[in-house]
This record gives structure tokens, C-alpha cells and sequence, in this order.
């Protein structure tokens, strides 16, 4: 009887966690915040570069797997989109960027890399799980925010990037 | 009835600190240490359950050595 | 009062629905192969056999594993020497499980078949995962149920039942950049058959040898809790210290504790070295004794060698070669692996009676062993 008791608490305990689960996508309508980084070659790259632009801005590091395995499929939208008013920005979080450098080289992107080594783009958009996805819409305003990354979320990005191109 | 109570009580404190905005003092951004296959506590789950497999055979204690305790060194 | 707390914690959980804030993002296991041979070889007995893992998503959100493993015994063993005749035998086990991500936990479920031509044991178990303060801790929640079923070569009416209750609490802490904890607790209750139906214990008699056999008799139930502790710290590029701590007990009087402390290399990103040392050493069970006064002398009896006072320590090499799968398109990654284990068991209160000579005064046993394993793991 007692066993009994403490299978059905666990149970209880599962169903109370179900109970709670986060939204792992946002909404929101709010500026983003500018930021200047430099890229590879040293040459400073501003956010306010790409007004008028639909930007994709994607928080990674060589480290996360997830990151890892978004890369070329973030390759692939910005071929597809750039020509329609699109740009993707890679903004990597090491403090080491030869690390990202090695990625690259095997992974290699055309879209802007910049480099985030003090991690204060980072903090200013509070990237809480790695990678972190924000979708600036062409007058600037952070649309949507995808926290990490599984499986058919470029899908999302897709849908989410047309409607805006599209405003 | 008490326990479930309780347990429900833990639960749902687990919920509330998982949603809580407290600041994690390692940023996800700030885990290129921590997210190195050498940090990792399970590089190698066959060797490792293989090993406490081989001692629990032999030894009195059990419990508390698997995958998600302390690493087996197994590579 | 208690009613009113409880309520409004209850209430938490849902309000934590409209907090827009996420949390962080859990991931499935990567999927990954592994091909293993083992092989044991100590005190008379040796057991090798394959262990095959394969773990895969099947969509998004769930990821499948299955496992393959066989035991091939052969034992002359100081037990088998003692008192029967050394045979050989084989243990196959089969488990499935599934992992399946939901929002920041992960729910899993899974389920072992073991077998063998004298015993059969099932378990099923379920956990929950979840990260909480911004994934500084994972949380982890762990029932597994098993199920025995004993059986003996010699007498194929005898069959005697077990069930076993497993609780586990895991909590895995981000303490800084560079370190990083985990504690563990495990409780287990068993309940039913518990002893082999052919160890026997010794008790002094008359006679040239000065000692007779009995079969053993072990108690109906037996509870345990252990609580581990471990961390890994991250000294540079490459270069990780680890340790560990466990404390035991159990209802049949077995105290122990165990320590480890490893080095992790990496070595050229392509070599990684590792060394580690274990120590273990365990009190005897209430009812254990090298030799009973007469027979039948206690309700409970028992003289295996895993229930006496000894130690043991380990030491523990292992190297993973990682190769370029460059030219191999569906592989992400490769390793090769060899791991070698040395242990040395001493024990305190548990006489070699091979020895002969005046009953209660052989030495005690002590016997060195050898674990080797071999294994190549695909990424893909």
C-alpha cells in the first residue's frame, strides 16, 4: 500500500511538471537594441547597417551542437532570402574566435560573422539557452524569439522571415 | 496522502525555480568550458554501465553510480 | 494552514504558464552507436561478451534507445572450487527506452530483459529530467520496478520470486565557468528471494577437515541508500581533474564507502588519455561469518565473499582515438576506444579454504583481476 502511495506521488510529481511547460518561442514588438561588432577582417558591423532590412540575428558558439547543426540551414535561408531584403547575422559568444575560425572553415557561411568576444551584445539581448534566434523586422523592432534549436525550427524561421519580408 | 502533499509541494517549487528569472551567475553564453568533451560526466555510456556492472557484481554497496553520478573515467 | 500553503504553491506552476520569460532549452542525446567487447578476468572466473548500443531520434522531441548485451561466464571461482564444480553459462540482456522532450524536461521510460537458464529478471523505469535556475541545475527523478525470478540447474520445480523498488534523486550543479557537481541519491528495497540457491556457508564439525556446508539462508527483505558525490573541474585547454565520493548502507548491516580521482587529457584534439584510481571498502553483513559454531547456528546465514569485510582498489586506463570521418558522409564522428581496468580485492574476514590445513585458521583470500574493454562509437 505504501509503495502504491509513493508510485502515484510520482506520478503526481511528473504531471505537476507537465503542468508548468514554458513557451519556448516569443512575441514580442519592442526595438532592438543597436550594437556595433567587428567581423573576421577587423571591419566594424552595425545593426543600423541593415535598416530597412529584415535581420535574423543568431547567437552560436563552435561549442553547442545545436548551433552546430543550425549553421548550414541558416546558410541556406539567408541564399534564399537575401535577394528579397534579407540578411542573417552570426554573432559568436567565445572569447577564443580561432575556435569559431575552425568551424568555418568547415562550415563556411556567406552571411556576416561578428565577433561578440566580451559578450556584451550577448547580455544586452539576453541570450538565455544556446543558440539563441531574434528576427528583427525592417523597421527595427525585435519580432521573434526562438530560444535554442531542435529539429524543424528553420521551418519557423522561414514562415516567420517571409511574413516580415513581405510587410 | 501527506507525502503526496509533499511531493506535489516539491514539484511545484521545482516549477517555480525553474521559471524564475534568477540570474544564473554562468551565463549559457559563458559555458565553453564547461561544454568541452572532456568536462562531460558520461562521455561513454556502454563503458560505463559496463564498469558498474563489473562492481556491483562484486562489491556490497549499490546505487548512486550511474550515469548521472560522478563520471567512470571510462573514455 | 498546511491546506492554504499548499494551494497557493499549487496555483505557482500555472501562473509560471504566463511568465514570458523561457526557460532555457533542454537537447535529447546525440544520436550514437556503440560496438563494445568486455572482458573480465579474475579469481577463476571470466566473463566476455558484446554490448551493442544504438540511440536514435526518431522525430524532434523523442529519441530512441536499444541495447545488446551478453555475459559469457566460466567460473572456477574460490566458491565453485570450494564446495561444486566449475561450469560455464551465459546472461543476455535486452533494454529498450525512450526519451521524450517536452518543453525544458525530459520525460523517459524504459524497460531491461535479462536472462539466463536459472534466472530472469525484468525491471521497468521511468525518470524526469528539468533544468531550473536558467539551467545552472538539472534536476533528475528516477522509480524503476524489477522483477525476479530464480531458478537452479539442479532442481527445475524450484523457483523462487524477487521484486526490487528503485529511487533515485540526481542534482547537477554549474558551480563556475570551470567546475561542475553532481550529487546523487539511490534507495533500493528488494524484497522476496535473495540468496544464490547455491552458495553455501561452512560450519566447524568433527572430522579430518574440521568443517561441513550448508546452503546459505539470506533475510526476505533488504533497503539500502547510497549518496554520491562528484565534480570535474576544468584545469585548461584539454586538461579536466575529476572525483568522486559515495557513502552506503543497508538493512543487512553493510556500511561502505568508495572514492575516485581521474585526469582527462586531450591530446592534438584526436587522443584522449585517461587515468583514474578507485578505493572501496565495505563492512561485513550481520549475518556473514567465514565459519559457524554448528549448524543451522543463526535464522540467517551467509559466507559470499561480496557480503564479508574487504577493500579493493583500482586503477583505471583509458584512450579514445578520435578519426577524421571526413570521406564518410553520414557519420558526424569516430572513435576507437581501449580501456583497461586493474582491481585487487583483499579480504578481511573470508579464508581461503582451498588452502586446507586447520579449519578457521587459512589465510585470507585475495585475488587480482583484469577488465578490458575495446569499443568503437559512430556519431551520426
Amino acid at each position: 500500500m505504501i509503495a502504491r502511495n509513493k508510485f502515484s506521488s510520482f506520478l503526481a510529481l511528473i504531471l505537476a511538471m507537465l503542468l508548468s511547460l514554458p513557451a519556448v518561442a516569443g512575441n514580442t514588438d519592442k526595438p532592438a537594441t543597436p550594437f556595433s561588432l567587428p567581423d573576421s577582417s577587423g571591419t566594424m558591423i552595425s545593426l543600423d547597417d541593415y535598416k530597412g532590412q529584415v535581420v535574423l540575428i543568431n547567437f552560436w558558439a563552435s561549442w553547442c551542437g545545436p548551433c552546430r547543426k543550425e549553421m548550414p540551414l541558416l546558410e541556406a535561408l539567408h541564399q534564399r532570402y537575401e535577394p528579397l531584403g534579407f540578411t542573417m547575422l552570426g554573432i559568436n559568444v567565445e572569447e577564443d574566435s580561432s575556435l569559431a575560425d575552425g568551424f568555418l572553415r568547415d562550415t563556411p557561411v556567406t552571411f556576416p560573422i561578428l565577433y561578440d568576444r566580451e559578450n556584451t551584445v550577448s547580455k544586452s539581448y539576453d541570450v538565455i539557452a544556446m543558440p539563441t534566434t531574434i528576427i528583427v523586422d525592417r523597421e527595427g523592432n525585435v519580432r521573434f524569439i526562438h530560444h535554442g534549436y531542435k529539429d524543424g525550427y528553420e521551418n519557423d524561421y522561414q514562415d516567420q522571415v517571409r511574413t516580415l519580408i513581405r510587410e | 496522502m501527506h507525502r503526496l502533499i509533499r511531493l506535489l509541494l516539491i514539484a511545484a517549487l521545482l516549477q517555480v525555480a525553474a521559471c524564475s528569472s534568477v540570474e544564473p551567475w554562468v551565463k549559457p553564453y559563458e559555458r565553453a568550458n564547461l561544454a568541452t568533451e572532456e568536462m562531460k560526466f558520461d562521455r561513454n555510456p556502454v563503458c560505463e554501465s559496463y564498469m558498474n556492472h563489473v562492481y556491483e557484481a562484486r562489491e556490497g554497496a549499490r546505487g548512486a553510480s550511474g550515469s548521472a553520478g560522478a563520471g567512470c573515467g571510462c573514455n | 494552514m498546511l491546506r492554504r500553503i499548499s494551494v497557493s504553491w499549487l496555483l505557482a506552476p500555472l501562473a509560471c504558464l504566463l511568465v514570458i520569460q523561457p526557460c532555457m532549452a533542454q537537447v535529447l542525446p546525440e544520436d550514437r552507436a556503440d560496438i563494445m567487447v568486455h572482458s573480465y578476468d579474475g579469481g577463476g572466473v571470466t566473463v566476455t561478451g558484446p554490448s551493442l548500443l544504438v540511440r536514435k531520434k526518431v522525430t524532434k522531441d523523442l529519441s530512441l534507445t536499444a541495447n545488446y548485451y551478453v555475459d559469457s561466464i566460466s567460473s572456477a571461482s574460490i566458491d565453485v572450487l570450494s564446495y561444486a564444480s566449475p561450469y560455464k553459462e551465459k546472461r543476455t540482456e535486452v533494454s529498450v527506452g525512450a526519451d521524450y522532450l517536452l518543453g525544458d524536461t525530459i520525460l523517459s521510460a524504459g524497460f531491461t530483459n535479462s536472462n539466463e537458464n536459472d534466472f530472469k529478471a525484468q525491471t521497468a523505469s521511468f525518470g524526469v529530467r528539468q533544468e531550473i535556475f536558467g539551467g545552472l541545475t538539472v534536476v533528475s527523478l528516477g522509480y524503476a520496478r524489477g522483477w525476479d525470478q530464480v531458478g537452479q540447474i539442479t532442481d527445475l520445480d524450484f523457483s523462487r520470486e524477487a521484486e526490487k523498488r528503485l529511487y533515485r534523486l540526481g542534482v547537477s550543479q554549474v558551480i563556475t565557468k570551470k567546475f561542475v557537481m553532481n550529487m546523487d541519491f539511490e534507495g533500493i528495497t528488494d524484497q522476496g528471494y535473495l540468496n544464490n540457491p547455491y552458495r553455501q556457508v561452512r560450519y566447524e564439525a568433527p572430522g579430518a577437515q574440521g568443517y561441513l556446508w550448508q546452503s546459505e539462508i539470506y533475510p526476505e527483505t533488504r533497503t539500502s541508500g547510497a549518496v554520491s558525490l562528484g565534480g570535474r573541474y576544468f584545469l585548461g585547454e584539454g586538461s579536466v581533474v575529476y572525483g568522486s565520493a559515495r557513502v552506503y548502507s543497508d538493512t543487512w548491516g553493510i556500511d561502505a564507502w568508495n572514492t575516485k580521482a581521474g585526469y582527462t587529457y586531450i591530446h592534438n584534439k584526436k587522443w584522449i588519455f585517461d587515468a583514474s584510481y578507485r578505493y572501496y571498502t565495505q563492512s561485513s553483513a550481520d549475518f556473514y561469518s567465514d565459519m559457524f559454531p554448528y549448524v543451522d547456528a543463526q535464522n540467517f546465514l551467509g559466507r559470499d565473499k561480496e557480503i564479508s569485510t574487504f577493500n579493493d582498489h583500482s586503477i583505471r586506463f583509458d584512450v579514445t582515438y578520435d578519426f577524421a570521418v571526413d570521406k564518410w558522409k553520414f557519420l558526424e564522428r569516430g572513435t576507437l576506444n581501449f580501456g583497461y581496468n586493474h582491481i585487487l580485492f583483499s579480504y578481511d574476514d573470508f579464508r581461503n579454504v582451498l588452502e586446507g590445513g586447520p579449519a578457521g585458521t587459512e589465510s585470507f583470500y585475495d585475488f587480482n583481476a583484469g577488465v578490458i574493454n575495446v569499443f568503437v562509437s559512430f556519431w551520426f
